[in-house]
């Protein structure tokens, strides 16, 4: 559906070369969420650009749809972005128009007749849940609704591709779920592929299959989310399901944990999928004389099952905390002792 | 009690000084508008970065405006005595103030528009784009309605400099409401004449602004 062929962007400044993507490959299935995460400056806007053409790639090609955005220009690539709809951090909606002719906007740019873009708008805004609010310019929208309107227009002229560029960065928490959850049913109602880059690894947990890891204008690991989450390789990919798993407040009970029972191993348990639902913890106790004490728990649910975490203190006779080990072992569970933090 | 007020006053040629300070304001103004929206439009669509980056353009645009903003309108007027005879076959009239204020304000009224352009969101321009907008699009249905009210309050600023002007082109024989404060008023000694028309531009130029001010506020959503 997308391919991105060895895309590498360089900016030219007065103060010299900026390589905003450096060498880059990746490819997005039809149909999935895929989600690119960086901290700012790491070029997933530029890349998320050289998607609908807003960028040009200084070398490497852009295949979206079976179209080479990257080589079209004029009127083919007018008609290709009908086709490739973005969303916006800070929503962009024309002040000076209503929620419903904001909608219909692309539609006017479509050329599609005015009995038929009335209807359409009608359609979209109940697809958005903004009913009653037609009428009502921006400037009287919540932040949300305004994210609501933004994605009403951009599904007008039935895209096959939705770009979203750091949509949720600018919501409150709640809002932020109530977007994501929206975008998640449209991605299921009307299967289209949708792109999001985002700095919130909460927003690639919700809503992501895929994920891309960014650092300084590379891809430094792809994967499905749940894999990523279990296993992150790259620093930076640590670093941020540190923000979701919640292990990063952990330490310090962890230490506090190390301070006060100096005997016993502190082991951090890594669940996935429906292995979070077993009785792990009550087996090892029942079958072996080990006591266990729980420092952190936390599951995290993703698009591809739950991804638990459980930091915890077993004490006992060494043979018997071994023994607790292997049962660990047998149910495929990760498990990690920590000595220090 | 206005003839004891005003003994001198000549209430048909008042009116009709009135009329033609209005009918060159009216007019220069509109063509200003629209000289001034596209000269302000070309301006910002071939600045850096915008869809029709040209520094060619942008920069041979720029001066020109400059140029003639710089020019103080009186002397403007009479460096263009050519070009009105030229074109008009006469400088006297209020037709042959036409030019001169059009050109006077024109360039000052392109420079708004950029202004009031540069005001423009980025982020909505970028929008329409990545919906597939043509530039014409782009001129028509998002950077005029979307920078509106700041392009009437610009030109409602130049219509009341355009009434001051019409004051100065009158001097030099264009008619209406400064020709006769000075004609008839001053160069007579007939302080009332140019007392009233004095109040009379004064009214106009209130007028005009409190328009401006309630057709802004009307459109501006934001």
């Amino acid at each position: 559906m997308i391919e991105l062929k060895d895309i590498s962007k360089i900016y030219r400044t007065k103060n010299g070369e900026i390589t905003a993507v450096n060498d880059v490959n990746l490819s997005i299935n039809k149909g999935e969420i895929f989600g690119i995460i960086g901290y700012s400056g790491a070029g997933k806007s530029t890349m998320i650009r050289l998607l609908n053409g807003l960028e040009k790639p200084s070398s490497g090609t852009v295949e979206v749809n079976g179209q080479k955005i990257s080589s079209i220009s004029g009127t083919q690539l007018r008609q290709a972005r009908q086709k490739i709809s973005m969303i916006f951090q800070h929503f962009n909606l024309l002040w000076s128009r209503t929620v419903a002719d904001n909608i219909a906007f692309p539609l006017e740019i479509a050329g599609v007749p005015k009995a038929e873009r009335a209807k359409r708008v009608k359609e979209l805004i109940d697809l958005v849940g903004l009913s009653g609010r037609e009428n009502a310019y921006p400037s009287q929208l919540s932040g949300g609704q305004k994210q609501r309107v933004g994605i009403a227009r951009a599904l007008a002229n039935n895209p096959e591709v939705l770009l979203c560029d750091e949509a949720t960065s600018a919501l409150d928490p709640e809002t932020t779920d109530a977007i994501l959850e929206l975008l998640l049913d449209i991605n299921k109602r009307l299967g289209l592929t949708i792109v999001l880059i985002t700095h919130e690894m909460h927003v690639i947990r919700k809503i992501c299959r895929r994920v891309a890891v960014m650092e300084a204008g590379r891809v430094v690991e792809t994967g499905d989310v749940l894999q990523v989450f279990q296993n992150p390789q790259a620093e930076i990919t640590k670093n941020f399901v540190m923000q979701v798993s919640g292990t990063k407040e952990s330490k310090e009970s962890i230490e506090q944990i190390l301070v006060n029972y100096p005997t016993g191993k502190i082991v951090k348990l890594t669940f996935i999928g429906n292995k979070t639902e077993q009785p792990v913890i009550s087996q090892i106790i029942k079958d072996f004389d080990v006591e266990v004490n729980i420092v952190h728990g936390n599951i995290t649910q993703t698009t591809s099952g739950p991804y638990g975490t459980l930091i915890v203190q077993i004490d006992g006779k060494p043979n018997q905390v071994e023994e607790a080990f292997k049962l660990l072992a047998t149910r495929e569970i990760q498990a990690e002792v920590i000595d220090h933090v | 009690m206005f003839n004891q007020l005003f003994p001198n006053v000549d209430w048909v040629k008042m009116w009709e000084a009135t009329y033609d300070t209005l009918y060159m304001t009216v007019i220069s103004t509109g063509v200003t508008f629209v000289l001034g929206l596209v000269i302000g439009i070309v301006l910002f669509l071939t600045s850096p970065h915008q869809i029709w980056a040209n520094k060619i353009v942008n920069f041979l645009t720029g001066s020109l405006v400059n140029i003639f903003r710089s020019i103080p309108f009186i002397i403007l007027i009479i460096l263009l005595i050519p070009f009105t005879k030229y074109l008009l076959g006469t400088i006297r009239g209020v037709n042959a103030a036409l030019p001169a204020l059009i050109i006077g304000s024109a360039p000052f009224y392109a420079r708004m528009v950029l202004i009031a352009l540069r005001e423009i969101d980025k982020g909505v321009i970028e929008a329409a784009r990545s919906m597939g907008a043509k530039t014409s699009t782009i001129i028509w249905k998002v950077l005029i309605p979307e920078s509106f009210p700041a392009l009437l309050s610009g030109i409602t600023v130049t219509a009341v400099t355009l009434v001051g002007y019409t004051a100065m082109a009158g001097i030099i024989g264009a008619g209406g409401l400064g020709n006769l404060a000075y004609l008839e008023g001053f160069q007579r000694s007939r302080e009332d004449v140019t007392i009233l028309a004095t109040i009379f531009i004064l009214i106009i130029v209130f007028i005009l602004q409190w328009i401006g001010d309630a057709i802004t506020a009307k459109t501006d959503k934001r």
